[in-house]
């Protein structure tokens, strides 16, 4: 009985509220919105009461150091999952495809920006968030509209919702020079994880980070299919993955304290595609290799009332998929090779008019390009260029930011036909107000309008693509309040944070793939149009019991109607596929002594899996309960822990993308030392 | 404490909210609708199979009762509940011979062999990847794309011979690459190969294959990326060459099997069509990437004499409701002609049904891209 287990994780998660404690790395360095200026500073973890989640004008939810830890996860996309108004798009296993949708705009209106700088896809438009490891990860930022600064990137305007990757900074201890961690994960789908960090100081300005990872697994796993009648239990297969990751980093603090960091990145991967698991088709023999790199530079400086934020980047990935099922002619397999290129140039600068008003400035520049090896390719490049004027304004406990975002696309091709040239003119509005002197309530409030660029594949790729495509607008509309407390010393709830926004999108022309009359011909339209309204609530706490004893505990809930507004012939105001109307997580964690243990839920509602919202079409509810305990010891500046986790506890068969399963009842176990 | 009490009840409040339970679940129900009987019609009804789209396991079979009048959707899952994952991925075609109906699906690599009047499982086939099936003597030929898998050198696809008393296969034969439709007539399978995975080197040919020996006997060059392939009465064989969508246009070319050679051409598109005594019926949906846009068009010819007639099958303005139509078939005793409208391909479709004069008589919602027809006597 599912409801015996839910009650059951109601329980659990409830006797473990009341056991909670100390919190969340409340501590975050500065409350600087720009970036972190200050992270060169040597480690000054102090308990801020104010964060940026609190001060932001557009909602902003973090993960960052501990608690980023304490959610038992292997990738990004592990941990997107404890944000309210997400959905992770996720094919299962360890290898499967992980996108996030954030308020029902789509995968495209989210941008992943690593280090600062946006890591694009002009291809597919998509981030695979399952591939991005947490090993060196400090902090994860998701910003509705965008972050709330005027001194970014013009990238940083640009999308619809921003999640910022933020890598861990070189930080020592007084008279230290080096640090390390390395760290051994293992467990079911016969995961084999080693990672290795050192970060090393150089005289006094230059730090040194390096970071690599190994990771394989066969990702079998068994999953359960039954209808009531039928029980059955296969295993997923060709679900393997082998990957390697390595990254450097340096980083210098000039003379006139103007700050330079360069990033090198690479990552390669051999896996097998499973397919969708069909009648009489369980097996499958798809194949996938992955190759990414990336180089990228950016220069702070600061002087006086101007601040700038240069940065460059290239990039090169390659990917080749292989259909061994798919035989085109003879002794021809079908076999796709995608290589793509980015360059990438950005410069930002802030000038303070007087001390409360700023007005901004950035420009950036992209080219694009797509080789593939298929018939009747047209090799296509873009040209962006992305401009953005901004302001700021602080009035008394007032603040409002604005701007307006100018994109230039240009596309060219050498054969057939380009989508020419695009220009666009969009704007953003945000306010902010502490109505109260004596307590820390916030109203904040944001109006965004914004498109995303039909990707490559929507225009170019061969058989599908079509040239004719718009670009696919999202309007949002929120108004929301954000609360934090500190309580008393002494007082069992030690600190409660509160964030809660509504708010209202409409996405139009959205750009539609749909399969057509023959097996080798699919369409792409500016079909859609939808309406999207919720709720969106993220309430922290931390306990503290006894001096020994801490806890904490998170919840987090959605609400979503995202209505189908396109024909009104057809599945009008019908809720879009795979948009749950509530969704929510629970977390909660306490640590005594060396221990730890932590606890986690994550309930997806009932929703449909294609457009019309009918009994053929409906998806059961899934909840997953996970739980994780730590023991830990630390002995000066070495640090050693153990930990063990339980994930899918109560073995609940579900699936996120229809016949996409996922696993099971899983097992994983870390032990990792840092010294 | 105030607080913690207060955050308990919140939190509670929330969690019942949320935690909606999962249902134990239950195979598909059948849904029905009531449409105008006809107690005197000659065919008992027919099932109409809907593809629904790929990866989605959503294949779906549904039957049109006639002289109830009922049409009962999604008939499947409720007759077989424990055929694991149900009927499959991706129904290609559907056809009723003896006391079986034959439902090829596609995307799940088999043939599914059920009692005509039941509904129900007797047996399954597995083919990889198939496409068309079609029948002679008490034997079934199915088309499939693939003979073997991972063989990069097993380009060719084949047509299959099953026994449809034991179920069991036969022999097969090697055809061109991607074979879709067959038409017997006389005592050979004429086969429409596409060459569909291979754009810049499409098939051109029809392969004609001698049924005593099972032997390709010759291939009829006849244009490129060949689909539908319809007999006559009067020893004819309508193809349909899609063409490649860019400077290529899609043509309908007229087969004489006395021949075997090509008999006449029309410079028109046709997607589909379904013979009925001397008139073929058909229509198109013709995509050009050099416009971005889709041509609808419906039409009728004289198979007799083979020339245009000029008709239109639906006189009443229908047309305009339908996006993209999608299956055909014409009663061959009433003349109805039914057309389906799989839609946006991802939502439950529509079937129509004209009367001779192109009346609408009546529309009633099916599974997801309704496309093959098979009727029942």
């Amino acid at each position: 009985m599912n409801g015996v287990k839910l009650s059951l994780g109601i329980f659990s998660g409830i006797a473990l509220l009341f056991l909670s404690l100390p919190l969340c790395a409340q501590e975050h360095f500065t409350a600087d919105t720009a970036g972190r200026d200050n992270w060169l500073n040597e480690v000054k973890i102090r308990q801020v009461k104010i964060n940026k989640e609190q001060t932001s004008q557009t909602p902003l939810q973090i993960l960052s150091g501990e608690a980023l830890q304490r959610l038992n996860s292997l990738s990004v996309a592990d941990a997107v999952r404890f944000f309210s108004g997400v959905q992770l798009k996720d094919y299962g296993g360890v290898g499967g495809l992980k996108t996030i949708n954030v308020r029902s705009m789509g995968t495209n209106h989210t941008a992943v920006f690593y280090d600062g700088v946006q890591l694009s896809n002009a291809q597919n438009g998509q981030v695979d968030l399952g591939k991005l490891s947490l090993d060196n990860m400090e902090e994860i930022e998701l910003y509705n509209g965008q972050k709330s600064t005027i001194l970014q990137p013009a990238r940083g305007f640009a999308s619809g919702s921003s999640l910022y990757l933020n890598t861990a900074l070189p930080k020592f201890e007084e008279g230290r020079t080096f640090r390390m961690k390395t760290s051994l994960k293992g467990g079911s789908f016969g995961l084999i994880n080693p990672s290795l960090l050192l970060q090393k100081k150089g005289g006094e300005n230059f730090y040194f980070t390096l970071s690599t990872e190994y990771k394989r697994a066969n990702g079998r796993y068994k999953f359960r299919d039954r209808n009531g009648e039928y029980d059955t239990t296969i295993v997923r297969r060709n679900a393997d993955i082998e990957s390697g990751r390595f990254e450097a980093s340096v980083s210098a603090l000039l003379a006139d304290s103007s700050q330079v960091t360069s990033r090198f990145y690479f990552y390669k991967d051999q896996q097998g595609v499973p397919g969708s698991i069909v009648s009489n088709v369980y097996d499958f023999s798809q194949r996938q290799w992955d190759r990414n790199l990336f180089l990228q530079t950016s220069f702070r400086k600061e002087r006086g009332r101007y601040r700038l934020i240069a940065s460059a980047k290239y990039t090169n990935d390659y990917t080749r998929f292989l259909d061994p099922e798919y035989v085109k002619d003879e002794g021809l397999l079908l076999n796709n090779v995608f290589k793509q290129q980015e360059f990438y140039i950005s410069v930002a600068n802030r000038y303070s008019l007087t001390s409360n008003w700023g007005v901004a400035f950035s420009a950036d520049y992209q080219r694009n390009s797509l080789d593939a090896n298929l018939e009747r390719f047209p090799y296509p490049t873009r040209h962006s260029l992305l401009a953005a004027l901004a302001t700021e304004i602080k009035y008394s406990d007032i603040e409002i930011q604005g701007n307006l975002l100018a994109t230039l696309v240009d596309d060219h091709v050498e054969q057939y036909f380009s989508a020419g040239k695009k220009s666009e003119l969009t704007p953003t509005v945000m306010a902010s107000w502490k109505p109260f002197h004596d307590s820390d309530f916030r109203l904040r409030a944001f109006y965004k309008n914004i498109f995303r660029m039909p990707t490559f594949n929507d225009l170019y790729y061969t058989n599908i693509g079509s040239t004719f495509l718009k670009p696919e607008y999202a309007t949002q509309y929120d108004l929301g309040f954000t609360y934090i407390a500190l309580l008393d010393e002494g007082a069992l709830l030690s600190q409660i944070s509160v964030q809660a926004d509504g708010y209202y999108n409409v996405v139009r022309d959205k750009i539609v793939a749909t399969p057509s009359a023959s097996l080798f011909r699919w369409e792409m339209r500016n079909l859609g149009r939808v309406h999207i309204s919720g709720f969106d609530l993220n309430t922290q706490t931390g306990w503290k019991f006894s001096d020994q004893i801490s806890g904490n505990a998170g919840i987090t809930y959605t609400y979503q109607r995202a209505e189908d507004v396109t024909n009104p012939e057809l599945n009008y105001k019908n809720q879009i596929p795979y948009v749950p109307i509530h969704s929510g997580t629970l977390t909660a964690g306490c640590e005594w002594r060396h221990l730890g243990l932590n606890y986690s839920y994550i309930y997806t509602g009932e929703r449909y899996n294609q457009s019309a919202n009918i009994p053929a079409n409906h998806v059961q509810p899934w909840y997953t309960h996970d739980i994780a305990l730590r023991y830990e010891r630390s002995k000066r500046y070495q640090r050693y822990r153990i930990t063990g986790e339980i994930l899918n506890l109560f073995n609940q068969d579900f699936d996120v993308v229809a016949n996409f399963p996922m696993p099971g009842r899983s097992y994983r176990f870390t032990l990792s030392y840092t010294y | 404490m105030k607080y913690k009490y207060r955050l308990l009840i919140i939190l509670c409040a929330l969690m019942s909210f949320v935690g909606a339970c999962r249902k134990d679940p239950k195979p598909l129900k059948e849904e029905s609708e009531e449409l105008t009987a006809d107690p005197s019609s000659v065919a008992k009804g027919f099932y109409l199979v809907n593809e629904g789209v790929s990866n989605m396991n959503k294949a779906s079979v549904d039957y049109l009762d006639f002289r109830k009048g009922l049409y009962r959707r999604n008939i499947y899952n409720e007759a077989n509940p424990t055929v694991v994952k149900g009927l499959g991925d991706v129904a290609n075609d559907i056809a009723v011979y003896g006391s079986k109906l034959y439902v090829v699906v596609n995307g799940s690599d088999k043939v599914e062999v059920m009692d005509v009047n039941t509904s129900k499982k007797i047996a399954q086939i597995n083919i990889l990847n198939c496409r068309y099936i079609t029948f002679h003597n008490g034997k079934v030929y199915v088309s499939a794309y693939l003979g073997e898998v991972g063989n990069p050198n097993a380009a060719n696809g084949i047509v299959a011979q099953i026994d449809t008393a034991t179920l069991r296969e036969e022999r097969r034969v090697e055809v061109g690459r991607q074979p879709e439709e067959m038409a017997v007539a006389g005592e050979k399978i004429y086969v429409a190969n596409s060459g569909g995975y291979n754009p810049s080197n499409y098939e051109r040919t029809v392969s004609v294959i001698d049924i005593a020996s099972f032997k390709v006997l010759k291939n009829i060059d006849v244009a490129i990326n060949l689909h539908r392939i319809k007999a006559d009465k009067y020893g004819d064989l309508y193809v349909t060459s899609r063409g490649d969508y860019y400077d290529i246009p899609s043509k309908l070319f007229v087969i004489d099997t006395r021949t075997e050679s090509i008999k006449k051409s029309f410079d028109i598109a046709v997607s589909n069509l379904a013979i009925d005594d001397d008139t073929a019926y058909f229509y198109s949906t013709e995509f050009s990437y050099h416009t971005g846009k889709y041509t609808v068009t419906y039409g009728m010819l004289d198979v007799r004499d083979e020339q245009l007639n000029g008709k239109q099958f639906i006189t009443d303005g229908t047309e305009a409701k339908i996006m993209r139509p999608y299956g055909i078939a014409v009663n061959p005793h009433t003349k109805d002609i039914f057309v389906t409208d799989a839609k946006d391909y991802v939502s439950p479709g529509e079937l129509y049904c004209f009367d001779s004069t192109g009346k609408r008589k009546y529309s009633v919602t099916t599974g997801d891209i309704p496309a093959h027809f098979a009727f029942v006597y």
